[in-house]
């Protein structure tokens, strides 16, 4: 299993913060393509991608264990 | 140690942020406080909202301050990161950065801020009278193709 976690209006749409899935061996974005086409998620393409809290590319293979995080644009300060 | 790097739900003290930075070596504490504005565009705010992955963006925030002791030497610097509901005119960040001398305090303050609008995992929520919206790419720069900050990006500017 993976962790997978949503901010901002990611979160609101998806309607959780930590969602859990079967995805082990998918890359990021064979897991969007799978699991997440279904939302009309408008702006998941321009989230960047975090893996256990650090940036990778959405061609990382996912691994058992592992904290996949979706960070839209960020607006802090 | 003391975390000089945090993220808090709780309302910001600048001086708590200033004291982590005094040392006897330094000669200037230059500070930035982002606080809630109320007007963007005479559009009214009545409060803000800010959600953090808070874990990352204590790591992120670190990682700014190395990028700051590389850059100009003998830096010491903290960074606090306000959650949760803000009202107007309450503490959204506060960096202080102590140096040797003025100029290089002034300049990594503002490299500070400007990287944490870039790479720390944080985001704003503007509650307006008519409604709310997350805010996003504050820099206006589509500079995500990548999907990985790079550190040059702010050398480019």
């Amino acid at each position: 299993m993976i962790d997978v976690l949503y901010f901002a209006e990611l979160r609101d749409v998806i309607g959780s913060d930590k969602v859990s899935y079967e995805a082990a061996g998918l890359t990021v974005a064979q897991f969007k393509e799978k699991h997440l086409s279904d939302y009309h998620l408008t702006n998941l393409d321009e989230a960047m991608i975090a893996i256990n809290e650090e940036y990778a590319s959405e061609e990382t293979v996912l691994q058992t264990g592992d904290t996949l995080a979706f960070i839209p644009p960020v607006s802090g300060g | 140690m003391e975390k000089l790097f945090w993220v808090t739900s709780e309302p910001i003290e600048i001086n708590d942020v200033i004291e982590k930075v005094v040392r006897r070596e330094a000669g200037a504490i230059s500070t930035f406080t982002g606080i809630a504005r109320e007007f963007t565009h005479g559009k009214r705010t009545l409060y803000l909202e800010y959600q953090a992955y808070e874990s990352m963006a204590e790591k992120k925030l670190a990682e700014i301050g190395k990028e700051i002791e590389e850059k100009w030497e003998n830096t010491k610097t903290a960074i606090a990161h306000r959650t949760g509901r803000l009202d107007i005119s309450e503490v959204a960040v506060a960096i202080a950065v102590s140096t040797p001398h003025r100029n290089d305090a002034f300049e990594a303050s503002r490299y500070a801020i400007e990287r944490i609008k870039e790479i720390v995992p944080i985001w704003k929520k503007e509650h307006w009278e008519d409604g709310t919206l997350w805010l996003g790419d504050q820099k206006e720069q589509q500079s995500y193709e990548e999907k990985i900050p790079e550190k040059e990006e702010m050398l480019d500017e």
